[in-house]
């Protein structure tokens, strides 16, 4: 029994030194050379300001290109329903996080944060109130965003009318839509106030792959113990 | 001294009389002090005329006599004459001014200078011209007092004055001479009346003595003074003659005591404020503001006295219609006019205002244009131009924060200076080339060239001579010697300079001196003088015996170099010449040995061959050209005698002779003129068209014209003087300031020329820059008929008319321009940060387009140019293009490219060079994808770095494109059919292409979903919706909610199987009669005893490699009632429309039959085991293709499943009395169903929109216009009242042109053979054509062109390619039936499981058949399997009928299209058929039967086949039975003829007798032949290969009957045999 025993753990050692040098090689391949980039988007949808609406709420969603990959975080979320406030500001605030890591072979297709606002109409019905797009910031540090807002108008006066009685106001078959530029030239959109958004951003391993974004000024280059660098200059001491 | 007040006639005696004294003794002054004066003069000038508002202010100021008193001392002279007219002098007594006159006249005569001639003369004309005039009335002297109280009642505070008083007085109007009197009076003196008159008398004497000692200190005082005196002798001579001269005098005269006073009675008060009210109260009562009433004015008034309103309305006359004006205005409008001078001239005769009658037109009087019917006539039609936009327009200062621009140009035109003029004389032509030369001796003098040259002469020669003294020329060192050459050779450069310097500046002396001569000889000959020009040569003496020791020392000293210098040079020559003789020698010598060594050569080798000779003919030739350079010739010896002689010659030439007095010229202009009485005539005329002329200078910035300049009359010496400046605030970047310098003769200017003056910099402001002359020209030519020379005109001096020369009229324009400076010392200048360089070009250079503009863009030399000229800095990384272009362009010859950039910096924006670019596999990918290349459309993650991509993703795609041209025999078997392919792939390529563009035609209703515009009845139904309960009693099905595809991903779409039923399932037939041996005694033995044979039927669904099976039922009607979740995934995970419609996957529905077998019975311990085998065999298939589940969103009801004609060990056989239900349905129609539901959950929005867009994408149509027209419109009316109809009258053929549907319809003879094979049974016949149409393979279009459009093909193509859809399939079948004599029709509508298809209807025996062309069969109206679900519309060769009906389902409705409800027809009356020709062929001919060809095909066949299953069974031998397989194939044959319906039972009977107790299933398969995968697919679903029995057999057996035209029937017989 104890040989056996013994023959057990040898086996288990074996294999644990195997998966440890496979670990070990996987960590030495992604440290040396990567081959994918990460973009961690942190941040939040702050607010809106739509003087004429209330009791709106946010939806937001990433529009990427072929060669991204969302690795964690939410990819689509709805925020509360928030009416104003009685200060003077009468800004909506939603402060909705958002936490989203991307991973990519090409900074082609980089995510679009597509933000639609709906809300209530005169009879209750929820309508939308705004779409909205922005490319995630490409540099690494924190920014800030104000959306501008629109909305498709209805074709013709008649419907203007019959869709604000029915509450069906025209809406887009997608909100991604938002995030491209092809056949948008059939729409006609009114515009329709702001929204805010801040942006918290880090990259790995971009400048390894050679897509310098960052502002060339090498400051504070700290050691890169985490990976994770606000800095992409870290990686090159 | 002390007059009275009320004469003045002996002051005015007595001032005239000083006044001349003065005069006298002036003139002789300014004789002395006149070239003092003349610069100074210059300055004044300039400063008197600049500001000419000033100038008039000042002038009225000075018409107050406090003012005046307070004379201008120094330059204002100008102004102080102008007093003069102001004044009023108009009384100024003749003789004073005849006095004045002569006395001018004097003292010009004289000779003053320039200038002072110039001021005098001034005020002579002005007084003539005043003479002349004969108004001013005397009204604005008696205005005078009221202005000096008004003016001076806030200046005069201080004298005590009580303002109120002087104001009552005011308020009074304009004060009479004796309120004026007691208002000067009183002021300054509290008590008031008394001791007034004795005061004022005592003042008036003190002024007078002031005067008078005044008067005597004038002649000391500057002349100046004099027109103040002047006036006040004007001013007495006025009062003189006026009514009320005392009071006037006296007032004036105590002015003068204010003056003086003042200061004494100063006294400090608050100042006073009057507000606003009370000023206009004044002012209205002062009657200045006037408000006219609005009452009505009373006719009477308005008409000339004593008149009659005359009413021409009451004549009969007729008058217009006035504009309407409301009766307030009128009046307001009548008493304005009335209280004007003349008013009543504006009414008419009726009393009211004149008025024309309304002048706006009812109508418009344009007359209109009908260019919509006919051609508009070109003259009225409109031109359109496009609007120009002004170079500059939008040329802000960069920077500039608001437009208005705090940029300020200062433009200073100070003055003209004519250096030539067509009206010079040639006297002033002369005068200004003395001038000239004048000039350029001073700056020569002042630059004093020559003197530095001698100096440094002989600071060099005396350095030399020390360094030869001190070393004695003994010990000199070989840098010694270099230093010493040196300063020889430098001490030679110098003398040459300076030599040259002396000569020029000797004959320009010798020029000025004969310019000035020829000015004297001139003067003599035309005896009088234009020019004030003189020359005084001035003699410097000199001490003669230095000078001539100089002049001497300096000729030796340079004959001393020279000789020196020759001697060298003869040193050197002759040194050559030894080197060159010797060197002539050497070769003399060889020459001479060589010749000597020829001749030896000659005597030795006399009968050597030619070549030989040829050899020394060679060289012999050369001979003569080695002969050496010629014979030097020896340098001759310097002469230096000579030397002297040309020193002393040169000397001189250039140089003052020894002793001879230094000349100094000087030029003064302080020569008189003639005066032109004394000229002659023609000069007289020059002089007075110099006077006619005037110039102004216009300024012109950015080519705009913004000011001009006074014009000024031309002087007598051509200069004129503007001293104006100019402030330009400015918005635009300057770009040019140019001056146009214009004549004025009389009331025509031309002009004269142009002077472009550069924008200056930044930093260039206004006072620290100089004036600057600029030149100017004209080349204009003028001639003149007297003096003047004229311009272009050739001109000599020369008595005998040589030495012509010609003069273009020129001259300097002195002026400046500079940036002005704002209140704080500001500069309005630009910043200068934004221009560094400061550069001439201005603000233009920060933009290289504006400044070289566009075009200049591909110049590279202007580029250069401009890079340059802007300094632009090469560190600037915005510069950094610019720098390597210009680089580039300067690194190699500067070429203009011959070739046109398009994408001038195309390079800078490539990362990667070409080649990598092109041999990367990464960019070869991701260029793939982007182009949408289908394998790589929606690939995801490209790997980032190169190494990652391999080469094995690029293998499909090669592969493909190689396919593209190979094409594999061996996969077709047939090399017709690749051939087929090859066109295929074609013709889907070119659609495909085509439907690429239109998937990026997007509509409205593609990006948003938006509400459909309500009709009226529909908003009611909306409206009444909101009355209605919330939870009704019988709720209706409400519609799924629609996914859009977007956002989808794997996982999130299930396919929903559900299978209700199945009715007659083929049933197990025991294999013997032996009930006994049958295994499934023991298990189902209750089953066994009731229904003898029975079935235990499952059903296994198959889609994308997912198997899914139900639960197993019992007998020949099951009923499953299941429902089955397959995953379905998009390719690549694209879950857009189009990737959707073009999956190709297909759902499998395979019925199986489980048959449990006992394999023994273990009785291994203590219980007892029983071991059996499942095995499961096909009974039959469905097979649905997805895009018909995507398209149609479920398929909802019962099929056919597909059964083998013959399966052995299962029977057909009806199972009568079970289902005594279905028996009526079952009783048209053989073979098997099932019942299914398919969707998809969640529901997707099915991509119709790309049908809807295909329609946008126009084909070409040879179809007439109007036809097409009314097509749409049945279209779109079909498609707006029945969306769920299919119908559509126009299709696209092979071409992709639109083709109107009915011309596909005609009848066309099916192969003869079919129709010999039935000739007496018409039936048959008809379902042996039917079979063969459903012979040529099917290929469904919507699956290979991405499900969007249909292409039809003509019959006659179809048999061709033998491929085609069901709309190919129908035509022909419906071809054939009409040319058999049928009644037939294509049905359009909807099928399942093809979704919109064609069908065939036929009319037979008042019964209608409908028949599905790609499968043969034909159903009855009223069979509820047929598949045909919903009619669209009806097609035949005349008409297209719309089903207007209320069902679609065929058991519903009536097939009459003759009724009118019930069809509606596409050509009716009002559209009647064009009568369209068709585009089928009139007969199709065939192949006929190539048995060969199938028999090898059959071959081929059974041995892929057999290979096939042996490789599917890779781990059990398999084993042919050779026997049974020989008795298959005759069964083959039998059941072709048979038609696949179930032969005779002696077919199985005679299997079994053959194999005895062999267990045996199988089936035939029965497939139209295409391509060879199908077959091996279809064989490999049935799963007859999965037996895993040990001692199982297999049969194959496969049979191939060519029907004519290639069309080929495939038969495989497989089955497994067990040995029992």
């Amino acid at each position: 029994m104890i040989s056996s025993r013994i023959l057990l753990n040898r086996d288990e050692l074996v294999v644990k030194q195997r998966l440890i040098f496979r670990l070990r090689t996987e960590a030495v391949m992604a440290t040396s050379n990567p081959s994918v980039f990460l973009l961690t988007v942190n941040g939040q949808i702050e607010g809106a300001n739509f003087p004429e609406y209330d009791n709106l709420y946010c939806k937001y969603c990433f529009v990427y290109g072929h060669d991204w990959a969302p690795t964690s975080g939410l990819e689509e979320g709805i925020t509360q329903i928030t009416c104003k406030g009685s200060q003077s500001s009468h800004r909506l605030i939603w402060n909705f996080p958002l936490e989203t890591t991307f991973k990519s072979t090409n900074p082609s297709g980089w995510p679009q944060l597509v933000v639609s606002v709906y809300g209530p109409d005169v009879f209750g019905n929820d309508v939308v109130r705004g779409y909205g797009a922005t490319h995630i910031p490409f540099t690494p540090g924190q920014h800030t965003r104000t959306i501008p807002m629109f909305v498709p108008e209805p074709t013709w006066r008649v419907q203007k009318f019959t869709s604000w009685l029915l509450g069906r106001r025209p809406e887009y078959t997608d909100p991604k839509v938002v995030a491209q530029g092809e056949g948008r030239e059939v729409t006609r959109v009114r515009s329709q106030g702001f929204v805010t958004v801040s942006f918290h951003i880090m990259t790995k391993d971009m400048k390894k792959l050679g897509y310098d974004t960052g502002p060339s000024s090498p400051a504070n280059a700290q050691s890169a113990t985490s990976g994770w660098s606000t800095e992409e200059q870290a990686y090159d001491t | 001294m002390k007059e009275p007040p009320g004469s003045v006639e002996d002051p005015g005696e007595n001032l005239r009389r000083t006044f001349r004294a003065q005069r006298q003794r002036r003139k002789k002054r300014l004789l002395e002090q006149s070239s003092a004066q003349e610069s100074q003069d210059d300055v004044d000038e300039i400063s008197t005329i600049q500001p000419h508002s000033e100038d008039e202010a000042s002038a009225e100021k000075a018409a107050d006599p406090e003012v005046l008193s307070r004379l201008p001392t120094g330059s204002q002279r100008g102004l102080s004459s102008r007093l003069q007219h102001t004044a009023g002098s108009q009384h100024l007594d003749d003789s004073v001014t005849r006095h004045l006159e002569e006395k001018l006249r004097a003292a010009r005569s004289k000779g003053e200078s320039l200038q002072q001639e110039e001021a005098s003369r001034e005020p002579g004309s002005r007084l003539q011209s005043l003479r002349d005039r004969d108004t001013v009335t005397r009204f604005d002297r008696e205005v005078d007092p009221d202005r000096a109280g008004r003016h001076d009642v806030p200046l005069d505070l201080g004298a005590k004055v009580k303002f109120r008083e002087a104001a009552r007085q005011t308020e009074k109007g304009l004060p009479t001479a004796e309120e004026a009197y007691n208002f000067f009076t009183l002021n300054f003196e509290p008590d008031p009346q008394g001791g007034t008159e004795r005061i004022s008398r005592k003042r008036q004497k003190q002024k007078k003595t002031a005067g008078g000692v005044r008067d005597e200190e004038g002649e000391n005082e500057a002349e100046e003074q004099e027109d103040g005196e002047v006036d006040d002798d004007n001013q007495d001579e006025n009062e003189d003659q006026s009514e009320e001269a005392p009071l006037v005098r006296d007032e004036e005269e105590d002015l003068f005591i204010i003056e003086q006073s003042s200061q004494d009675f100063l006294e400090v008060r608050k100042a006073e404020y009057v507000g606003y009210r009370k000023r206009i109260q004044r002012e209205r009562e002062s009657e200045l503001l006037f408000t006219p009433s609005f009452r009505k004015v009373p006719t009477s008034i308005k008409l000339p006295e004593n008149m009659e309103p005359r009413y021409l309305e009451d004549e009969g006359l007729y008058v217009g219609e006035r504009p309407p004006v409301s009766l307030t205005n009128e009046n307001i409008l009548e008493n304005r006019i009335l209280k004007m001078e003349e008013g009543k001239e504006w009414f008419g005769d009726d009393g009211r205002i004149m008025a024309l009658p309304d002048p706006i037109k009812e109508s418009s009087t344009r007359p209109p244009l009908f260019h919509m019917e006919e051609v508009l006539d070109p003259a009225l039609q409109t031109v359109y131009r496009k609007a120009l936009k002004s170079k500059y327009a939008n040329l802000y200062i960069t920077g500039t924060a608001d437009p208005e621009g705090d940029y300020q140009l200062d433009v200073d035109v100070s003055g003209l200076i004519f250096s030539h003029h067509p009206l010079f004389s040639r006297e002033h032509v002369l005068g200004a080339r003395l001038a000239q030369l004048y000039d350029q001796y001073l700056t020569r003098q002042h630059n004093n060239l020559t003197g530095h040259l001698t100096d440094k002469l002989n600071g060099l020669r005396s350095a030399l001579r020390n360094m030869l003294e001190i070393h004695g020329g003994q010990s000199l060192t070989e840098a010694m010697q270099q230093r010493i050459s040196e300063y020889s050779l430098e001490v030679r450069n110098t003398r040459q300079l300076r030599d040259t310097e002396q000569e020029k500046d000797r004959t320009l002396l010798k020029n000025i001196v004969k310019v000035w001569k020829e000015i004297k000889a001139l003067r003599d000959f035309q005896k009088f003088t234009n020019t004030p020009y003189k020359l005084y040569l001035r003699k410097e003496n000199i001490n003669r015996a230095t000078d001539e020791r100089e002049y001497e020392d300096e000729i030796l000293a340079e004959v001393l170099e020279l000789e020196a210098e020759s001697e060298e040079d003869y040193q050197r020559k002759l040194a050559e010449y030894k080197k060159q003789l010797e060197e002539w020698k050497l070769s003399r010598r060889k020459q001479k040995s060589k010749k000597k060594k020829r001749k030896k050569k000659k005597g030795q080798v006399q009968d050597d061959t030619e070549e030989e000779d040829k050899d020394q003919e060679l060289s012999e030739s050369e001979g003569p050209v080695d002969e050496g350079p010629p014979k030097p010739e020896p340098p001759n010896k310097p002469d230096f005698d000579s030397i002297e002689q040309r020193v002393r010659e040169k000397a001189f030439r250039i140089r003052r002779k020894p002793g001879e007095s230094i000349l100094i010229p000087e030029l003064s202009a302080s020569g008189n003129i003639t005066a032109s009485e004394l000229c002659p005539r023609a000069e007289i005329a020059r002089r007075e068209d110099v006077a006619r002329r005037s110039l102004f200078i216009k300024i012109l910035y950015n080519d705009k014209e913004v000011s001009r300049t006074d014009s000024r009359s031309l002087n007598t010496d051509f200069r004129v003087h503007f001293g104006q400046i100019f402030n330009l605030k400015i918005v635009n970047c300057p770009q040019s300031i140019n001056l146009q310098v214009f004549e004025e003769i009389g009331s025509s200017c031309s002009l004269l020329a142009q002077v472009f003056i550069p924008v200056p910099e930044p930093s260039v402001l206004t006072g620290s820059v100089p004036l600057e002359e600029f030149e100017f020209s004209s080349n204009q030519r003028v001639m003149f008929d007297h003096e003047g020379v004229g311009s272009d005109v050739p001109l000599s001096f020369a008595a005998d008319g040589s030495n012509k020369q010609t003069l273009l009229t020129s001259g300097k324009v002195s002026c400046c321009v500079s940036w002005g400076i704002g209140e704080d010392d500001v500069p309005l200048a630009p910043p200068v940060s934004q221009q560094p360089g400061g550069i001439h070009s201005g603000l233009g250079r920060l933009d290289a387009v504006t400044y070289i503009g566009a075009s200049g863009l591909y110049d590279m030399k202007k580029i250069g140019e401009w890079a340059t000229q802007s300094r632009l800095d090469p560190n600037d990384p915005t510069n950094v293009s610019i720098m390597q272009l210009l680089k580039v362009a300067s690194s190699g010859e500067v070429t203009a490219p011959g070739y046109f950039r398009l994408e001038q910096l195309q390079e800078e924006f490539n990362f990667v060079t070409e080649e990598e670019f092109e041999s990367s596999r990464r960019f070869r990918l991701l260029r793939l994808r982007n182009q949408e290349v289908a394998e790589f459309r929606n690939y995801k993650y490209v790997p980032a770095l190169e190494r990652e991509v391999t080469d094995k993703m690029f293998q499909d795609y090669e592969k493909r494109l190689k396919e593209g041209e190979i094409i594999d025999t061996k996969e077709h078997l047939d090399s017709h059919r690749a051939l087929v392919a090859k066109y295929l792939q074609k013709i889907r390529e070119s659609v495909i292409n085509r439907f690429l563009l239109a998937k990026h035609h997007y509509l409205l209703s593609d990006l948003v979903i938006e509400e459909e515009i309500p009709s009226i009845g529909i908003l009611g139904i909306n409206l009444f919706k909101l009355a209605e309960p919330k939870r009704p009693l019988r709720p209706q099905r409400k519609e799924r909610k629609k996914v859009t595809a977007q956002n989808l991903s794997d996982g999130d779409i299930k396919l929903l199987i559900n299978i209700i039923r199945a009715y007659d399932i083929p049933i197990r037939r025991p294999q013997s009669n032996k009930p006994a041996q049958s295994p499934q005694t023991a298990i189902h033995g209750s089953d066994w005893l009731t229904n003898q044979v029975q079935v235990r039927p499952f059903v296994e669904v198959s889609f994308q490699r997912t198997v899914l099976q139900t639960t197993t039922a019992d007998g020949p009607n099951p009923c499953w009632n299941e429902e089955l979740q397959l995953p379905f995934s998009a390719p690549n995970g694209d879950y857009s429309t189009v990737s959707l419609q073009s999956v190709k996957d297909d759902v499998f529905i395979n019925i199986f039959d489980e048959v449990v077998y006992e394999t023994g019975v273990n009785d291994r311990g203590s219980g007892k085991s029983v071991h059996t085998r499942a095995e499961k065999h096909w009974l039959g298939s469905v097979r649905i293709p997805f895009s018909t589940i995507y398209s149609q969103s479920r398929i909802d009801g019962t099929f056919k499943v597909n059964t083998p004609a013959v399966l052995l060990g299962y029977s057909k056989e009806r199972s009568h009395g079970n289902n005594g239900g279905y028996d009526t349905l079952r009783s048209l129609s053989e073979g098997a169903f099932i019942t299914l539901f398919i969707t998809i959950e969640p529901q997707l929005v099915p991509g119709e929109s790309i049908r809807e867009k295909m329609k946008e994408v126009k084909f070409d149509s040879q179809e007439d216009e109007r036809l097409l027209q009314a097509s749409e419109t049945f279209e779109r009316e079909a498609a707006q009242a029945y969306p769920d109809r299919p119908c559509f009258t126009t299709v696209i053929d092979l071409n992709g042109k639109t083709v109107f549907i009915t011309r596909y319809i005609r009848p066309l003879n099916p192969p003869q053979e079919l129709l010999d094979a039935f000739p007496n049974n018409p039936q048959e016949a008809t379902a042996l054509v039917a079979r063969f149409v459903s012979l040529i393979p099917s290929l469904p279009d919507r699956v290979s062109f991405s499900g969007v459009c249909d292409l039809w093909s003509t019959c006659d193509q179809f048999l061709t390619l033998l491929a085609g859809d069901e709309e190919e399939h129908a035509v022909l079948l419906c071809n054939y039936f009409l040319s058999m004599g049928k009644k037939a029709w294509l049905i359009i509508g909807t099928a399942i499981p093809e979704g919109p298809t064609a069908y065939v209807l036929t009319l037979e025996q008042s019964r209608y058949l409908i028949w599905n062309p790609s499968s043969g069969q034909y159903y009855g109206q009223y069979d509820t399997f047929c598949p045909l679900q919903a009619v669209g519309c009806l097609v035949n060769a005349d008409n297209v009928w719309l089903n207007i009906q209320e069902y679609t389902s065929p058991m519903r409705m009536s097939f009459d299209n003759t009724k009118g409800n019930l069809w509606k027809p596409f050509f009716s009356r009002s559209f009647s058929h064009p009568g369209l020709s068709s585009v089928q062929p009139e007969e199709l001919v065939y192949r006929r039967v190539d048995k060969a060809a199938a028999a090898e095909l059959q071959d081929r066949i059974e041995k892929i086949l057999k290979e096939k299953i042996m490789e599917w069974r890779p781990r059990h031998p398999t084993r042919w039975n050779r026997y049974c397989t020989t008795t298959l194939k005759q069964f083959l044959p039998k059941l072709e003829l048979s038609g696949g319906q179930d032969v005779a039972e002696g077919h199985r009977h005679e299997l079994q007798s053959l194999l005895g107790d062999n267990r045996i299933s199988g089936f035939p398969l029965h497939l139209p032949f295409s391509e060879i995968r199908p077959i091996i697919e279809a064989v490999y679903s049935t799963g007859v290969h999965n037996v895993q029995a040990s001692n199982v057999e297999f049969a194959l057996a496969v049979y191939v009957h060519p029907y004519p035209n290639n069309v080929l029937s495939v038969w495989v017989y497989l089955a497994s045999l067990v040995r029992t």
